[in-house]
């Protein structure tokens, strides 16, 4: 049989036409060029994903992706104005905050003073512009080249946050990445690099929002690199504009003895797609993946992750809970691969959906892939509407209905939320729950 | 935690160098010509003397076929397979039609015998016998005495032909149809025509389309309204010729409240080459009846290093079509090069239910992705799905399943448990399940670890005076019987080698 010509959808059209008019205009030299016409020949080849490509079956961006916005270009005065009032959700939480406004980082909004020892924060734009040696080393080594997401992200990224971590180097605040979307309808590539040195610690939150009304698309990327006995916990919290789609990605390679954590809150956007590729490379570390997902109307949000144990001894937790109303879409894709001489892996994952109405729809699939036979691996997932005989236990005592219902969403939740080691972001991302929970009504 | 010392062996004493139906009989036999045309369609509809609409839907297969692709999403790898160096038809030389058993040629008949499977009805008394004494001996693991006395009719294909059916005369005088699919074309067109590809379609897939095309035999089964089956019916596939594919086909249909049980069993010779098997089997449910089919899959898995053996390319499918009908799969894989196989149901009716029991162990260099598909489409269907998986040697073993709810499946139920075990460090292990819930008052639960037993069951347990050792090992041997007592007797022998397996030492 021969091979259809492939037709190029109006989305998969415009970025081509895009790519041929900035490249020449994106930051880089030649060698990051080669990087972005490989990245885009990738995209070129196979397209948008869509459901016929395994790791994008339940999430059809060729179908949710009717066109692709222009790139965004540089924020106005009035859009740097309105970003000076976003990261509302983290209340009173004491961060050091570095704001992106439309995927370009905005030095003003952003708190540069009195750098903790250790720590040197900078913009990939000026990385690569002056060619700095590490970012080059880093850049596309950890996310995965084959899939489009991220080559799209490597073929058309701008600037982005890069922050390097001291060996031994402790640093107290979180470090608050900001990626605010303005009102124009616009395409944003932003990617960042963190590099841990061994015995590092930091905690970093990586927050998305914009306006509703905007049909803003954002294509974000981090790679990070986990030292030896570093620590890092990251927290992602996705409130883009209910009219907004979002695509990020996380690439971490974890090192021998660290610890990481990984944790994502989704909340808004039209369509959210989380994905992570975590390689656990040296032995012995510690990992919590985990995320919890409250979705209403017609929202899709999928979060798709890949554990890849490849060194010996590795114990990683992975959790995921939904909470699915209205016509929500919920996906979860867990793949947990265990590598030939990975023994002595310790591997769990739980995924969760609540449906809270009749036409919302929870898509599973945890998978598992062993090639060591001295390991403790299982998953287990659940899908189903919440327990009327807990709901009737509360009433008994006299809690009204809705609240009862409240209380078990979330305590729920709060199964992947405990997992955060930050007691205000704990409380923070709590709040935004019930408040979510109220607004259900 | 590594597997233990006892299961090892167990494994070890069914490896892929152990194989012992593997000899080859010495036989006559016509075939067609090699290689896969309209033509070849044509011969074997004509040798089986088909009506005229049973070659159209032949060839109207065959027609989808050649627009179809090899499916590639299964966790298997395998060299291209050419589908014009095979037989598609192998018979038997017969001089004229057998008018009982001993107008077949010895040779087949002591075949069978090598096999295990006595095709003559006195030596089935054996079976009396046997279910006898296992009933005397420990009445818990004696088969529903209400279900027969021991008996097995046994309908067996030799390559592309049903040579013998059993018990016939018995069958019919409780209006249950047994006979080869060949002949109910002939002598039930209208229950042929009526069920026929409305499980698995024509097009449904590339291997199920191919076996649409030229399926030579298999076997039919309806039992009427009302009906138990007085007895176990049984098809014992063997592949003898060389070069030769075998496409089966069974249709049965369990109409109003009727119950039938029905095992399969396969076996091949040794061959260096690869052989391929696309069978395709449907079953139908009607209001109130119950399906069980047992399977204990030994094809030929090829040699020590992974040469030879045979591809099992397999559609399985039930249909609960009315209102509480049950259909329930169990299988017992041991054989075969590569298994690619997915036997379902299609939870249609209200209160339907479906159960799918799997033990699947891989040794050598096979290749095993097998699993189920739940799909729920009526209210208040559950369906239960126990699957164990065992790789050692170079083997992959993947479990695949899905279990989906639709809309319109208020109430309905899945539970799901599936643990696999490695033996070795050259094998890989995996599951890939699909939990789609569709339906708010859908329940599902997926567990993939044997630590995961209900917490309430060990308290209890426990609350009796037992460690939680015991207490878990209670369950967990619970379980697995579960699991075995869904083989019916008459497969007892083979598969208590395979119940001594431990569970301890598995992975999710």
């Amino acid at each position: 049989m021969t091979d259809v010509k492939v037709i190029k959808t109006a989305a998969e059209t415009t970025l081509a036409n895009a790519f041929a008019e900035a490249r020449a205009r994106l930051p880089g030299d030649d060698a990051i060029a080669a990087q972005r016409e490989a990245a885009f020949e990738l995209f070129a080849k196979e397209g948008l994903p869509h459901r016929r490509i395994e790791e994008w079956k339940y999430t059809d961006l060729r179908a949710l992706m009717r066109e692709a916005k222009p790139l965004a270009g540089a924020p106005d005065a009035a859009a740097r104005e309105r970003a000076k009032t976003a990261g509302a959700l983290l209340g009173d939480v004491e961060t050091r905050r570095l704001v992106f406004v439309d995927g370009v980082f905005v030095a003003e909004l952003s708190d540069l003073s009195g750098l903790e020892r250790g720590l040197q924060i900078g913009s990939l734009a000026a990385a690569l512009a002056e060619g700095d040696p590490t970012v080059l080393g880093h850049l596309g080594k950890l996310a995965p080249a084959r899939d489009v997401a991220v080559a799209l992200n490597t073929a058309f990224m701008g600037d982005g946050a890069v922050i390097r971590i001291g060996a031994g180097a402790t640093i107290e605040r979180p470090l608050h990445l900001l990626f605010v979307a303005s009102q124009k309808p616009a395409a944003t590539f932003a990617r960042s690099l963190v590099v841990a040195a061994p015995g590092a610690r930091a905690m970093i939150i990586e927050g998305y929002e914009g306006p509703a009304g905007s049909e803003y698309q954002v294509n974000s990327a981090l790679e990070m690199v986990v030292g030896d006995r570093a620590h890092v916990d990251l927290v992602k919290i996705i409130t883009e504009g209910a009219d907004a789609l979002h695509v990020s990605t996380l690439a971490a390679a974890v090192a021998a003895n660290a610890r990481f954590n990984a944790f994502t809150f989704t909340l808004g956007g039209a369509v959210i797609r989380n994905q992570m590729f975590l390689n656990f490379d040296g032995e012995d570390t510690v990992a919590g993946i985990r995320g919890a997902t409250l979705l209403k109307d017609r929202q899709h949000a999928d979060t798709t992750l890949f554990a890849n144990h490849i060194a010996a001894g590795c114990q990683s937790r992975e959790v995921f809970k939904a909470v699915l109303d209205d016509d929500a879409h919920g996906v979860f894709q867990g793949r947990i691969v265990v590598r030939r001489g990975a023994q002595k892996t310790d591997a769990k994952m739980m995924t969760r959906a609540l449906l809270l109405s009749e036409r919302a729809e929870a898509d599973n699939k945890p998978e598992l892939e062993i090639f060591a036979d001295d390991v403790q691996c299982g998953h287990g997932a659940t899908a189903g509407a919440l327990d009327e005989e807990l709901k009737f236990y509360l009433m008994a005592r006299g809690i009204p209905a809705a609240e009862a219902e409240g209380l078990l969403i979330q305590a729920f939740l709060g199964e992947a939320i405990d997992g955060i080691e930050h007691a205000g972001l704990r409380e923070a991302l709590m709040e935004r729950v019930a408040a979510w929970l109220k607004a259900r009504g | 935690m590594p597997a233990v010392q006892e299961t090892v062996e167990q494994v070890r004493r069914i490896d892929v160098e152990q194989y012992k139906y593997g000899f080859e009989t010495l036989i006559e036999s016509e075939k067609a010509p090699k290689g896969l045309s309209e033509d070849t369609i044509r011969f074997i509809s004509a040798k089986k003397n088909e009506p005229e609409w049973m070659l159209a839907w032949r060839l109207d297969a065959y027609r989808r076929w050649l627009t179809m692709r090899e499916p590639k999403w299964a966790k298997v790898e395998y060299g291209p397979i050419d589908y014009q160096n095979i037989y598609y038809y192998a018979a038997p030389k017969k001089k004229e039609e057998p008018k009982s058993l001993d107008d077949i040629d010895p040779e087949i008949l002591r075949t069978y015998e090598k096999l295990g499977i006595p095709l003559r009805e006195q030596e089935a008394l054996l079976g009396i016998q046997k279910s006898g004494a296992a009933g005397d001996d420990e009445g818990a693991e004696a088969p529903k005495g209400e279900n027969g006395y021991g008996r097995v009719a046994v309908d067996a294909v030799f390559d592309s032909v049903s040579v013998a059916t059993t018990f016939k005369a018995e069958l019919a005088k409780a209006g249950v149809l047994f006979m080869p699919i060949s002949e109910a074309v002939h002598k039930h067109p209208e229950l042929v025509k009526k069920y026929l590809g409305t499980v698995v379609p024509i097009s449904d897939n590339f291997f199920a389309t191919l076996n649409s095309a030229v399926f030579s035999d298999g076997s039919f089964v309806y039992v009427p309204p009302g009906v138990r089956c007085p007895m176990e019916l049984s098809t014992y596939f063997r592949i003898n010729e060389r070069n030769t594919g075998q496409f089966e086909r069974t249709l049965i249909i369990a109409d109003r409240g009727s119950y039938v049980s029905y095992l399969e069993g396969c076996t091949a010779p040794v061959r260096d080459e690869n052989q391929l098997h696309a069978a395709v089997v449907e079953l139908v449910a009607l209001d109130d009846a119950e399906i069980k089919y047992s399977t204990i899959q030994n094809w030929y898995p090829g040699d020590a290093a992974g040469r030879g053996g045979v591809y099992n390319f397999v559609t399985k499918r039930g249909d609960c079509r009315g209102r509480n009908s049950k259909i329930s799969w169990t299988q017992l894989e041991t054989g075969s090069a590569i298994t690619w196989k997915y036997p379902s149901c299609i939870l249609r009716g209200d209160n339907s239910r479906g159960e799918f029991y799997s033990i699947a162990i891989s040794n050598g260099y096979q290749q095993v992705d097998s699993g189920t598909k739940m799909l729920h489409l009526g209210k208040n269907t559950t369906s239960r799905i126990i699957s164990k998986g065992i790789a050692a040697g170079h083997s992959n073993n993947t479990y695949r399943g899905l279990v989906t709810a639709h809309r319109r499946a208020t109430g309905a139920r899945n539970f799901t448990n599936c643990d696999s075990l490695l033996i070795g460090e050259q094998c890989g292990a995996h599951t890939v399940p699909y939990i789609e819930a569709k339906n708010s008052k859908a329940v599902f639960e997926h567990e993939a670890t044997t630590s995961k037993i209900s917490e309430e069951m060990l308290f209890y347990c426990m609350q009796r005076g037992l460690s939680e050792e015991e207490a878990t090992a209670l369950v967990v041997n619970g379980f697995v019987k579960d699991v075995l007592q869904q083989l019916p007797m008459e497969f007892a022998v083979e598969a208590q080698k395979l119940i001594s397996v431990s569970l301890e030492g598995s992975v999710g």
